[in-house]
């Protein structure tokens, strides 16, 4: 479903300031795949995913969604094929317009619009039985401006948002570091129940080992721009914090021991 | 004092009213052109002050040369189309900011419009052709109920736009640009088009006042944008506090334009209290930067550290 070749990424090539923030790394996700990935600051989860979703080109190797060659493709181009939850809960939503326009929005994501009316009577059904879902209570507030929501439901609707139209790979990006404890966890219980609903390939980026361990059928661990664990099946189901870690330090080498602590 | 006030003939006020509407319904349409670039895109677009004069200029310069009027309208339009979009693209294609790729388009029209014109006024023989926007005494009446027409149709279209997918993308990239790029909204192209839209509209109101007057000059667009936002604004504050919550889309368009009308008759009134004309600008600013900052600093005196530190004293008083 989706398969990285090779890709590299530095930022501000030949200054001081030189970050190599991918380095040759390859991926491959079946269909139905949902990848969790972690690793310490700087370790290239997000440039990994940016990449992926076309927010900047990268330097070298290639990109295919659903064998679509994405690698030359700006970001909006390849919005058919990517369904994104960003970090920051303000990003995922136009807040000054009502919440069924940005759900209409979202249902024609990567379709060509014209002159045909934003939203359609169908539709607000639709809308408001996919609201209800959430249980937040949204789907009596429809013509709500988003930026009047709270974070956790803003990032809930940016979730069924990217949901809407089926997408071909889901993008989480960190999308609950940004949410308190309670919220998080709704949020994340959300995130799971919409991903095997509808058997999105998914790849999601955590700071909490604990999730990225109790959620999906994969873990990669990222480290300096490389994958440095990939984590499947069986294995993964018995993993626990205290294992992962010492295989983090076994791979990454005892002197990395402060990024250690800086996952857990 | 009191000759003052006896020098003062609420008759010549009353007949000053008329032109005041005329040419505030032709401002409303310039700001209906501001509204777009500066409340939905979140674009301050300075090349209006010069399409608003490239639409007088290419609307005179064609009656000149025996065009229709209302002909010469629609080659106006298109005209500040032209403007619109060379900024867009100064500003997406080539990462000028948006308010100095409106500057650059706003200088070089200058150069443009005198280059239309040949030189710098140009005058119609408003006796010998039929206007329709025309400040003839005899026609006034006429000249305001089409522009009031013109108007409606312009919000109703406008209206209907915006709540089309391609109007719901355009409002979405002004709102949130990298939530549009991930549902597929080629934003840039969104900018483009949004400005050419808006400065076409704004050079078919300069087209207007241009026929209206019986000339064009190249400095008749200078100061416009503060004007636009003038009524912009005005409308807004207006609009809220008539309407509240109830402001939708249509009634926001529709009190640019009065707002636009309103700016004109209080723009009368001043005048008529023998204000010097040279400082209307100096005024019109004026009225923009309170109207821009009394929310900012009726916000500030909500949550400003001098609040925090008198709060703090007071606490500090009851110990």
């Amino acid at each position: 479903m989706l398969d990285v070749q090779h890709i590299s990424k530095t930022f501000n090539a030949g200054t001081i300031n030189e970050k190599k923030a991918v380095i040759d790394l390859s991926l491959h996700l079946n269909p139905g795949d949902f990848v969790t990935v972690i690793g310490g600051n700087g370790a290239g989860k997000s440039t990994l995913l940016n990449a992926i979703a076309g927010t900047w080109p990268v330097d070298s190797g290639r990109i295919v969604i659903d064998d679509v060659d994405v690698t030359a493709l700006p970001d909006f181009k390849r919005a058919p094929l990517i369904g994104r939850v960003f970090q920051d809960p303000m990003l995922g939503t136009a807040p000054d317009m009502w919440l069924e326009e940005n759900l209409a929005l979202a249902l024609r994501r990567g379709q060509s619009r014209g002159l045909k009316w934003g939203i359609k009577k169908e539709e607000r059904e639709l809308f408001r039985e996919k609201l209800a879902t959430l249980g937040l209570g949204l789907e009596d507030r429809m013509t709500t401006k988003v930026g009047l929501l709270s974070g956790g439901q803003r990032q809930a609707v940016t979730l069924l948002m990217a949901s809407l139209k089926q997408p071909k790979l889901l993008l989480l990006d960190e999308h609950t570091a940004a949410l308190d404890p309670a919220t998080a966890a709704k949020v994340l219980e959300l995130s799971d129940q919409i991903v095997t609903e509808n058997n999105l390939t998914t790849l999601m980026i955590t700071h909490n080992m604990k999730d990225a361990i109790a959620i999906g059928n994969r873990l990669i661990m990222m480290h300096q721009g490389r994958i440095i664990l990939d984590i499947a099946g069986d294995e993964k189901k018995n993993l626990t914090v205290k294992n992962l870690l010492d295989k983090f330090s076994a791979k990454a080498g005892v002197e990395e021991e402060t990024d250690s602590v800086l996952l857990s | 004092m009191l000759a003052y006030f006896a020098s003062l003939d609420p008759m010549a006020l009353l007949r000053a009213c008329p032109g005041g509407i005329a040419q505030g319904l032709i401002w409303g349409i310039m700001a209906l052109g501001v509204y777009f670039t500066f409340r939905i895109l979140d674009i301050a677009d300075l090349s209006v002050d010069g399409s608003f004069a490239t639409g007088g200029a290419v609307s005179i310069m064609l009656i000149l040369a025996g065009w229709d009027p209302l002909l010469t309208l629609i080659i106006a339009f298109i005209a500040g189309m032209i403007a619109g979009y060379i900024t867009g693209l100064l500003h997406t294609k080539l990462g000028i900011p948006a308010i100095l790729a409106g500057i650059l388009t706003q200088i070089s029209l200058y150069s443009i419009n005198l280059n239309i014109m040949g030189k710098a006024n140009q005058a119609i023989n408003v006796g010998k052709i039929n206007l329709i926007f025309t400040s003839n005494i005899d026609h006034l009446g006429r000249t305001i109920i089409v522009t009031a027409f013109c108007c409606l149709v312009l919000v109703a279209l406008s209206y209907c736009y915006l709540g089309t997918e391609h109007g719901c993308a355009f409002r979405a990239t002004g709102n949130n640009g990298a939530m549009s790029r991930a549902l597929g909204i080629n934003t840039d192209r969104m900018k483009v088009i949004g400005l050419a839209l808006s400065n076409g509209i704004v050079a078919l109101s300069g087209g207007m006042l241009a026929q209206y007057q019986g000339f064009a000059d190249v400095n008749m667009g200078r100061g416009a944008i503060v004007i636009g936002l003038a009524a912009v604004i005005i409308g807004e504050v207006i609009g809220e506090l008539i309407l509240g919550k109830r402001m939708n889309y249509f009634f926001r368009l529709l009190f640019a334009i009065l707002g636009g009308v309103i700016y004109y008759l209080v723009y009368v009134f001043v005048l008529w209290l023998k204000f010097p004309a040279n400082d209307m600008k100096l005024l019109t600013a004026i009225v923009v930067a309170v109207f821009l900052g009394v929310p900012y600093i009726r916000k500030m005196s909500k949550s400003s550290f001098r609040h925090a530190g008198n709060m703090a004293k007071k606490e500090g008083g009851k110990d």
